[in-house]
């Protein structure tokens, strides 16, 4: 398997990561957008001492809410959980607590590591906020297509908060190189005629391959009519180069699409 | 007038047709022993008690092959994976479906005789699906093994029961899976339930009553040799289940077994011990279960590597002196010959790669070399391969099987506690994946899109040559295969795999000669036979029997 270059029009991002030596995104960089494992430890303990009689030890004593498994009435993001644990909620439903900064960071973790104390926590944004980095300064949708408006040719990420964990979004943002789902990987054929045919994979058997091809076709190529077939392994895009702040609000805009 | 004439005519025709076949279908022990020399039927599991799946038939042949047309299929209506192996006798298929049913079918043109259908009671439980791999013949009766343990004789003719027995506790997880294989006068059948803490056996049964005549525990008692092997009450529910067919050689009156998995599955630290005869084979007198010899393959196996291979038996030269022989591709990812008369270790080699052991000692026992926690283990939890029938061709001298490369699983063993009835697997297991997250390969196909690709593993037709113990040639595939092996005498080699591709090899050098895309899964071997000269190919392809031949 070798990497080659794509020359699609359509994805700008595409063309850039593979003109790059594929490698890795660093561990820092992966660090510098999610929680301290000890914040997320911290916020076992602070939890276990002041959430879990309400909420429960796993979580879901509240009806309607299991934090574990990132299940809330109304907020969403890490910002809205911030603003109700601060200002508590109405009727005396939930009293409001006088956590210190670090401490809301550590609660929040702890929940966002699904109550694993040993677990990575993934800081979910704003998905409005969310909407305009995807369609602006992301550049993500120049490849990918939600709910019916933009190209092909990446994945179709109408449902992926359905499909996906938030540790795998975050992922598939800072470290492509290690996220891409191998059957998703791009296709470089040339035919007998000397047509050369790039595209996504969309299924392969031994002597066939299945293709969306950059023009949004759908070819099936059979392989033994091939004169070079190639499987990419690069990534299809670099580790992004958004903020902090902007992966988050990116994460919690992907959640948020759920499909019909 | 010329209506009602012809409808006589016909039915004048099919009760001719219906007085032939019962008399040509009584299948005598003799017969049976002398199956290789009537390829125009398929009286036993693996064709023969040899379990060679070699064929005598030849009038499709490589040059030929290519003429091959679909003669009929035979869809049923049960979702998931079809496991049958059909049995003919004299133009009449017996084949079974999911859950419990058997048909027979007329095997020139697909059409149903009849069907019985066995209810399973509501608790049945098997680890991995509903399957059953079919029947046995003798006489005139047909022998079928249930989800819920029970053992069925019919009338091979009408389809009725004559008797059925418990082999198993169903209320324990006991259950049958396997086609049973007769010797003799007697039916002898094996238990599942090695996820469930059962304590495996084989049994024989009187074909004409039921009645049992001997039961052989593949977990030996306090008392019996090798119970020291298990520690305190562990070989109470130590698994060692056996859900494949085994093998029989008249001239030792021996009928050999492969065993299964410990239990619990993946945490051998909590059943100390080689845990016999789990993953191992056993040789039993047919007459009285008698354990004769065994060689085990894994001890103490944490990995779920299931010695349920078909025991292949075959004569040759070996180091200069005709020997009995036994070839065996295990699922710990080695192959093995082995003396089928004294049970002695010949030679055993990798056949894929493994990094749970670095290699046999003398004996054959491996070398054990465990990966730390959290690391992968080659081969994978469905193992180097698995129950999938391999084929020996005498004629090419070489073994047929099919093997997963490339395939890793990492291991999670934890403490579990035996509750009746429940599942006993010690920890859980995660196949190694490209990616974290991404697809990895189960049990089946359950998808046409192969999204796991080849980057978790793939499939290969191995052609091992056991003199050389290396492949005289391979073939990859870029999906595994579950499909068994069918050789015949005009040296082709019919297989398939999950891609649904039904293949044609020239079985001496491994080229591709003909393949036909049946779409649906293969999972089974395929086999020949023959009817009013023609000769059939059978292959079981998702949810339906396509059968194959030449032009008429």
């Amino acid at each position: 398997m070798h990497s080659f270059l794509r020359t699609s029009a359509t994805c700008t991002a595409a063309i850039a990561a593979l003109q790059m030596t594929a490698a890795p995104a660093s561990a820092q960089a992966l660090g510098d957008h999610q929680y301290t494992s000890a914040a997320v430890e911290a916020g076992s303990r602070l939890y276990v001492s002041e959430c879990a009689l309400c909420h429960g030890p796993q979580g879901a004593r509240v009806d309607g809410i299991d934090l574990r498994r990132g299940q809330f009435r109304g907020p969403r993001s890490d910002e809205d959980l911030r603003r109700v644990i601060t200002a508590g909620v109405g009727d005396s439903r939930m009293p409001a607590f006088d956590f210190s900064s670090a401490e809301l960071d550590g609660i929040i973790a702890y929940i966002r590591a699904g109550f694993d104390p040993g677990g990575v926590a993934v800081r979910i944004g704003d998905a409005e906020r969310g909407r305009a980095v995807f369609a602006g300064a992301g550049d993500c949708a120049s490849c990918h297509r939600v709910n019916g408006i933009g190209p092909r040719a990446a994945p179709d990420l109408s449902d992926v908060g359905a499909v996906r964990t938030p540790g795998a979004l975050q992922r598939s943002l800072l470290d492509p190189y290690n996220s891409v789902i191998p059957i998703n990987r791009p296709v470089m054929a040339v035919t007998q005629d000397g047509e050369i045919v790039r595209g996504r994979r969309l299924n392969e058997d031994t002597y066939t391959v299945q293709v969306m091809d950059s023009d949004g076709r759908l070819r099936s190529l059979v392989k033994e009519e091939l004169v070079d077939f190639e499987i990419s392994r690069s990534p299809t895009h670099e580790p992004t180069r958004l903020s902090s702040d902007e992966v988050a609000d990116v994460i919690g805009y992907l959640l948020s699409l759920r499909g019909l | 007038m010329k209506i009602i004439r012809r409808a006589v005519l016909t039915v004048t025709a099919l009760s001719g047709f219906i007085a032939h076949g019962s008399l040509e279908a009584q299948v005598s022990y003799e017969r049976i022993l002398g199956a290789a020399n009537e390829p125009g039927n398929w009286l036993t599991y693996n064709g023969t008690y040899s379990s060679q799946r070699y064929s005598r038939l030849d009038q499709v042949t490589s040059a030929n092959v290519d003429d091959l047309e679909l003669k009929w299929m035979l869809p049923n209506q049960v979702f998931g994976a079809w496991q049958s192996n059909p049995i003919v006798v004299d133009g009449i298929m017996y084949v079974t479906q999911r859950p419990n049913d058997v048909m027979a079918v007329d095997a020139r043109t697909g059409r149903v005789f009849w069907v019985y259908r066995h209810t399973n009671a509501a608790n049945a439980l098997v680890c991995c699906g509903a399957n059953n791999r079919g029947i046995a013949i003798l006489d005139d009766k047909v022998f079928m093994g249930t989800l819920d343990a029970n053992l069925v004789a019919l009338d091979a003719t009408n389809g009725k029961p004559l008797w059925k027995v418990a082999v198993g506790d169903v209320n324990l997880a006991y259950s049958i899976t396997m086609a049973p294989l007769v010797v003799k006068d007697k039916v002898l059948v094996g238990v599942g339930g090695g996820e469930f803490g059962i304590r495996g056996y084989v049994a024989a049964y009187d074909a004409d009553t039921g009645e049992e005549a001997w039961r052989f525990y593949t977990i030996p008692g306090p008392g019996e040799p090798g119970h020291d092997t298990w520690e305190g009450d562990d070989w109470e529910h130590g698994g060692a289940p056996v859900w494949i067919t085994g093998s029989f050689d008249p001239d030792l009156n021996l009928t050999y077994w492969g065993v299964g998995n410990p239990g619990p599955d993946w945490n051998a630290g909590q059943r100390p011990g080689d845990n016999l005869y789990s993953d191992a084979v056993v040789a039993l007198d047919a007459d009285t279960g008698e354990l004769v010899w065994h060689f085990q393959f894994t001890p103490n196996d944490g990995y779920d590597y299931d010695a349920v291979q078909v025991p292949v038996l075959a004569d040759m030269q070996w180091e200069g002196a005709q020997r009995q022989l036994m070839f065996w591709a295990n699922r710990n990812g080695y192959f093995y010959v082995l003396d089928r008369a004294t049970g002695e270790f010949l030679s055993g080699e990798p056949y894929v790669r493994v990094n749970w052991s670095s290699g046999l000692d003398a004996n054959g026992r491996p070398i054990p070399t465990p990966q730390p926690d959290g690391m992968p283990t080659w081969p994978g939890n469905q193992g180097g391969t698995n129950w999938y029938p391999p084929s020996f061709s005498p004629r090419t001298g070489l073994f047929y099987f099919a093997a997963w490369d490339d395939y890793a699983t990492i291991y999670r063993p934890e403490e579990s506690e035996y509750q009746p009835g429940r599942a006993f697997l010690g920890g859980g297991f995660d196949v190694l994946a490209p990616v974290p997250g991404a697809p990895t390969i189960g049990i089946g196909r359950t998808n046409p899109i192969n999204n796991w690709t080849n980057e978790v593993g793939h499939g290969q037709v191995i052609a091992m040559d056991p003199l050389t113990m290396e492949p005289r040639w391979s073939y990859d595939q870029f999906d595994v295969s579950d499909s068994g092996m069918l050789t015949t005498a005009s040296d082709l080699l019919f297989t398939g795999g999950r891609e649904g591709y039904f293949q044609a090899f020239d079985a001496r050098n491994g080229q591709l000669l003909w393949k036909a895309a049946l779409g649906g899964q293969i999972v089974m071997a395929p086999v020949t036979y023959e009817v009013e000269g023609q000769q059939y190919i059978s292959v079981i392809s998702g949810n339906t029997m396509v059968t194959f031949g030449l032009p008429d």
